[in-house]
């Protein structure tokens, strides 16, 4: 092909990708190194309170945000460096307490907190959900041919309940003296609070995040399962391979790249864990990463935003993803030169 | 054939009458639509029935108002014409100018108006106050009764009836409380180190790392003993739930809830909660409880014209047939109203000097701070000094970037 025609052909989409990835990825690097604040005064003013039969006034000192002639706050934006970051990431603080060993003192800031709880909830699922997605689909495959089409149905639920949803639901289930709560209190004969302490909840999380995304696993796998050579797996059969070692030897292999790909985007996913936060309302005891950048961006009294620490943060977040990526691509890449030069 | 006619013609009377006698409760009906963001909760509601009443009229209650709002009025034209705020939540809108001064309305129309109800900030009136709230102690009188318990009046005293009726067992938990992480585990600590006497500040730079925030940090903690242990996920509406179901037998709660004791269609404990002042942690010293009011705000951004009719549409919600129909709702500062039982407990904890709520803006700041750090102390991660250091600094680490510091 031409060097032109290629362009041509390329040219839209590599604009699109400028317009809605670069562009902002830029913005977000670029309100990270920036604060946008009010500028403040000090103002006497008299504040009255009601009270239950006449009000209560006081002569108070109170810091305000100026205003401009047409009544719009006068905001200033500042360049900050990686102040954003350091104050997400608090190195000095960080490093005493490598030093001392201390995990209690580092879980002690959001972001460790954060990345704990992210990295666990990330690498745990992942090979429950590889294996549980493997699992079904070799179920399926087996059963007989009329039943498949209801299993699938049935097996797809799951992933197509909005996340958000499926974690309020699970709550409502254990919070309190709810249903599943309160059997397994009558049948261990004893009081359980799944909400009062961290552990509980990290597992309902796992184990719904694990159910919410098994049957894209196992539908992908199982589309892969239709792909594989009838004769390979027969004349294993005829040489006398087990039903492991046709497993180990003939189907894996064959589904490498797709178990690859479900990785890679169950990676991406789990790292942005964030709906079952919320809809566990888990925040007293276990945040993650996509939760911190939520919280930062969520107004407060004053009816401010942390935008620049909010950037920050997406910032490492995209980060991480990157990081946690560069394994799974990197033996991807090897597998592709050996074949291509094999 | 006749009875079947009769009853036909009835129903239809009844049906094309109704919403004709709703009218005649209202002579005012806006040209264009008016809409009002708020709070959920009963005094909303019936503030909103009275406005709707007169048609063209919209409320949208939310428990999470707080967080629309300051976009929502930012627009322009705004998204809401009236809002409904406290004297927590009025500070985003005056810091960024959104809401219009009332005094040519009040002048106008606001003749029924208690001077009471007007607040006014740097001289202007800025927002009409229709009810104040604060927290106060709810109490089974019939589980306090039957172990002869008096009712408390400081903490350590409730501590003390806490310890008799959970060892009498007629409740699930002896206590309930609105600890659920983030805002309202905050407003908690605010009671409590307010009712000691604390001050948040010194200037512009954060004091609660002192002998009374470790004070009030393990009041909580012991109070937490006897909640349900879920309590870190328990708001308002969920310690209500508690007792209007028999599980709890006393929380300091807001009083806008005290209603919801007697509601015969969600509460089985009708007629067995009772009010009292607000217990202070010690005795001689104030109230843990701070005083709020409730009232409405009228957006900037809209036409003179709309914000009259707006004006006048509020009138009719917060008048003095809204208050005789709802007398028990809230202890309400508008003209009609008589202060009932429910409103017992509210009256005594301002009488006893409960202090308002020190909104601000390095207030909200501080907020922001206790609500994500308290809950590590009393989950047993950090201890009261690590816990009130790690306040202090996320506060500072906020100020200074907002260039209060």
């Amino acid at each position: 092909m031409k060097n032109r025609t290629f362009l041509a052909f390329v040219g839209p989409s590599l604009f699109l990708m400028l317009l809605f990835i670069a562009g902002p990825l830029l913005s977000v690097v670029w309100q990270s190194v920036h604060v946008t604040r009010a500028v403040y005064e000090e103002v006497e003013t008299e504040v009255c309170t009601p009270g239950f039969l006449t009000q209560k006034c006081t002569m108070e000192i109170r810091t305000q945000p100026q205003l401009d002639e047409n009544g719009q706050q006068i905001t200033e934006t500042i360049f900050v460096g990686f102040e954003s970051y350091k104050n997400l990431l608090q190195p000095e603080v960080a490093l005493e307490s490598f030093k001392q060993g201390s995990w209690a003192k580092l879980s002690n800031i959001d972001f460790y907190k954060a990345l704990r709880f992210t990295l666990t909830f990330t690498l745990i699922t992942l090979p429950l959900v590889l294996g549980m997605g493997l699992l079904v689909a070799l179920t399926v495959n087996q059963a007989l041919q009329s039943l498949r089409g209801p299993i699938i149905f049935i097996s797809l639920l799951p992933f197509v309940i909005t996340p958000v949803i499926g974690a309020l639901s699970i709550r409502w289930l254990f919070v309190g003296d709810g249903i599943l709560t309160a059997l397994l209190e009558w049948w261990l004969e004893r009081d359980i609070a799944m909400f009062a302490q961290g552990w509980t909840i990290e597992v309902l999380m796992l184990s719904y995040r694990v159910w919410h995304v098994t049957p894209f696993a196992f539908i992908v796998f199982y589309a892969g399962l239709q792909t594989v050579s009838r004769d390979t797996l027969e004349s294993a059969i005829v040489d006398g391979a087990t039903r492991w070692q046709r497993l180990k030897l003939v189907i894996l292999p064959h589904l490498s790249p797709l178990i690859l790909f479900v990785s890679i985007i169950h990676l991406m996913d789990s790292y942005r864990v964030f709906e079952e936060v919320i809809g566990f309302r888990s925040q007293a005891h276990v945040i993650s990463l996509q939760w911190l950048t939520y919280d930062f961006l969520t107004l407060d009294d004053t009816g401010n935003r942390m935008i620049s620490r909010a950037s920050a943060s997406s910032m490492l977040t995209m980060i991480g993803i990157v990081f946690l990526l560069i394994f799974p691509l990197r033996g991807s890449w090897r597998e592709h030169r050996k074949r291509r030069s094999g | 054939m006749m009875k079947k006619f009769l009853t036909i013609a009835v129903t239809l009377t009844a049906f094309v009458a109704a919403p004709m006698l709703g009218f005649a409760a209202c002579d005012f009906k806006p040209s264009s639509k008016v809409s009002l963001l708020a709070n959920s909760f009963a005094a909303w509601k019936a503030v909103s029935d009275a406005m709707s009443e007169c048609g063209n009229f919209e409320a949208e209650l939310d428990a999470e108002f707080r967080k629309k709002q300051p976009d929502a009025f930012a627009a322009n034209p705004s998204l809401y014409q009236l809002g409904g705020v406290s004297n927590g939540t009025i500070q985003p809108l005056l810091s960024a100018g959104t809401i219009r001064p009332l005094d040519d309305l009040v002048a106008k129309y606001g003749k029924d108006l208690q001077p009471n109800q007007l607040i006014r900030i740097n001289g202007q009136i800025m927002a009409i106050a229709m009810m104040v709230n604060n927290q106060h102690l709810m109490y089974r009188e019939d589980i306090f009764k039957s172990l002869g318990l008096a009712v408390p009046t400081t903490y350590y005293e409730l501590l003390t009836a806490a310890d008799k009726v959970a060892a009498s067992g007629q409740v699930q938990y002896a206590l309930g409380g609105t600890y659920k992480a983030g805002w309202n585990l905050a407003e908690e600590f605010v009671n409590m180190y307010m009712g000691m006497g604390g001050d948040f500040f010194e200037g512009s730079k954060p004091s609660v790392n002192n002998a009374m925030g470790i004070r009030t940090l393990e009041m909580m903690r012991n109070l937490t003993h006897y909640m349900d242990p879920e309590y870190l996920v328990a708001d308002s509406t969920y310690v209500q739930q508690q007792f209007q179901q028999g599980k709890i037998a006393m929380a300091v709660l807001w009083a806008t809830r005290a209603a919801a004791m007697n509601d015969a269609k969600e509460s089985q404990v009708v007629g067995k909660v009772k009010m009292a002042a607000a217990p202070s942690p010690v005795s001689g010293a104030l109230p843990a409880s701070t005083l709020w009011w409730d009232g409405v705000v009228l957006a900037k951004n809209m036409t003179d014209q709309q914000a009259d009719e707006a004006f006048q549409l509020l009138m009719e919600g917060i008048d003095r047939e809204m208050v005789t129909n709802n007398n028990d709702a809230a202890v309400w500062l508008i003209n009609g109203y008589t202060p009932g039982p429910m409103a017992m407990g509210a009256a005594e904890t301002a009488e006893n000097g409960a202090l308002p709520y020190p909104n601000g803006v390095e207030m909200g700041l501080m907020h922001t701070a206790l609500g994500n750090n308290v809950a590590d102390f009393l989950t047993g991660k950090e201890t009261a000094e690590q816990t009130l250091m790690d306040i202090e600094a996320e506060y500072t680490t906020a100020a200074k970037e907002k260039g209060l510091l």
